[in-house]
């Protein structure tokens, strides 16, 4: 089909022919028309104004009446015209927003991003994914000056820019500690203390902090209202919660947080998680813990980097691949 | 450079009075009918911002004539509460018409030219342009 000119010339004649034949393919070309139109910005108003000239021009003698009604029609369709150029003006801004937060994703990215660090005799494994593009969940590793490793893993309640904004302030305060070992119940206190007096009252973050001590393998972790995470005991081959009373980071200004400690025996393994995990949906209905526990238990031996990803192969795919929370998983399993 | 001609505007009727002396201007100078149905919502705008949130004003044209160009000019002047944040009212989607492309940024689009002087407490004063092609 050759392409259509959007000119009075070739208007008129598409018109004539519809007139003549009640043709369909002039309707179809007149549909290609109202689409060239609308990529050319062309507003409603002119293809009236088109229209109209085009009766004039195949039917000299039309009366006055038929002509003024075009005037009429033509007010009545300006609106049409403007809402369709606000229309086109917003969706470019949308693109440029949308463009603006991948950046400031990967910056998030770099700017949160930890190493997993090798530590002989634990294997580490961990994964986090957000479920839009910038990430609500938080998760990091350091080593301190005894050669431990702390481990932190947070959720802010709240996604997006916000939420992401926020985790970028907690992983500055983090980097701001000391290097000597403090307590994890110390750590989430004093960062409760950051987050009351720099954050918004209506945003809150949970947080479980832990301690693997590498000299007598002890694990030893404080919660800061966070989603609970599990313990494997090899031996038992039994899962149990891990979890720690605390209030949520930054509700009141001297939060103080209880720490549990366990002995991790070989083959033990320590699970940390968020919400993203546990909340996870088949449809309407959250998935059980025991399904969990269930899909955790099945890789149970292989590596823990492959643990967390098969896991997150398994909720992904349950959920149709559209997470609706952001997912973290981390896996902390001492060498047999 | 022709005299300038204004109508006053108190009452809701007043906007059809400026839209009929725009219409009128811009025909002489030559203006389309398109042209002339986009001339006449923007004043409409104009005069409607006029009436609802400064009270009264008015709204002033001239017919501009250059060597190089013809064009119409449109002022709209109130002494009303003006307009404090200039450039929320410029963004897309403010308008309280929401999503129906009207109000000042759908002016903007109208003309050719377009600018507005409003001192909280003082009054507006929106002038705008548009040339003949
Ligand atoms: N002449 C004026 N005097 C004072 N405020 C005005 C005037 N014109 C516009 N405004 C303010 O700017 C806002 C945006 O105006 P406009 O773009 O015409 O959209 P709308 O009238 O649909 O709200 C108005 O809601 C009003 O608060
Ligand atoms: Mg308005």
């Amino acid at each position: 089909m050759n392409t259509l000119r959007l000119d009075l010339e070739n208007y008129r004649d598409l018109l004539a022919e519809y007139i003549r034949t009640k043709d369909e393919r002039a309707l179809y070309q007149a549909e290609q028309f109202s689409k060239q139109s609308m990529q050319q910005n062309i507003s409603p108003e002119e293809i009236i104004n088109v229209h109209l000239r085009s009766l004039q021009e195949l039917y000299p003698e039309l009366p006055d009446y038929i002509l003024d009604s075009f005037d009429f029609l033509m007010e009545t369709m300006m609106s049409y015209g403007l809402a369709y150029q606000e229309f086109q003006a917003l969706r470019e801004k949308q693109l440029e927003l949308k463009s603006e937060i991948s950046v400031a994703a990967n910056m998030q990215k770099t700017l949160l991003s930890t190493t997993k660090p090798e530590i002989e005799g634990l294997d580490i494994g961990a994964l986090s994914v957000p479920a839009k593009q910038m990430n609500g969940d938080y998760h990091h590793f350091v080593i301190d000056d005894e050669g431990s490793l702390g481990v932190a893993v947070a959720d802010v309640i709240g996604k997006g820019v916000p939420a992401a904004l926020c985790m970028s302030m907690i992983k500055y305060a983090m980097d701001s500690f000391p290097e000597l070992r403090m307590d994890p119940k110390y750590i989430l206190g004093s960062l409760n203390r950051v987050v009351e007096r720099n954050v918004d009252s209506n945003m809150f973050i949970t947080m479980m902090y832990g301690m693997y001590n590498t000299e007598d393998n002890t694990f030893s972790y404080a919660s800061a209202g966070h989603e609970p995470g599990f313990y494997y005991h090899k031996e038992r081959d039994e899962f149990e919660e891990i979890s720690a009373p605390g209030l949520v980071l930054g509700v009141s200004p001297d939060s103080m947080y209880e720490q549990y400690q366990k002995q991790v025996d070989e083959g033990d393994m320590i699970v940390l998680l968020t919400d993203g995990v546990t909340e996870c949906r088949k449809g309407d209905d959250f998935i059980e813990q025991e399904e969990i526990l269930e899909v955790i238990r099945e890789y149970k031996d292989l590596p823990s980097q492959e643990i967390v990803e098969n896991v997150y192969k398994y909720f992904e795919r349950l959920q149709d691949f559209q997470l609706r929370d952001d997912f973290t998983l981390i896996v902390l399993k001492r060498d047999v | 450079m022709s005299d300038q001609s204004c109508v006053y505007i108190k009452k809701e009727w007043d906007i059809v009075a400026a839209r009929q002396m725009g219409r009128d201007i811009a025909t002489k100078v030559g203006f389309g009918t398109v042209d002339q149905a986009r001339i006449a919502t923007a004043i409409s705008e104009l005069a409607r911002n006029i009436y609802l949130y400064a009270g009264s004003g008015k709204i002033c044209f001239e017919a501009i004539e250059t060597v190089q160009k013809k064009g119409i000019n449109i002022k709209a002047i109130d002494e009303g509460p003006g307009i404090s944040d200039l450039a929320q009212v410029m963004e897309d989607g403010f308008s309280t018409s929401g999503g129906l492309g009207a109000g000042l940024p759908g002016v903007k689009r109208l003309m050719d030219e377009f600018d507005i002087v409003s001192k909280s407490g003082e009054g507006t004063t929106i002038e705008s342009t548009k040339w003949l092609r």
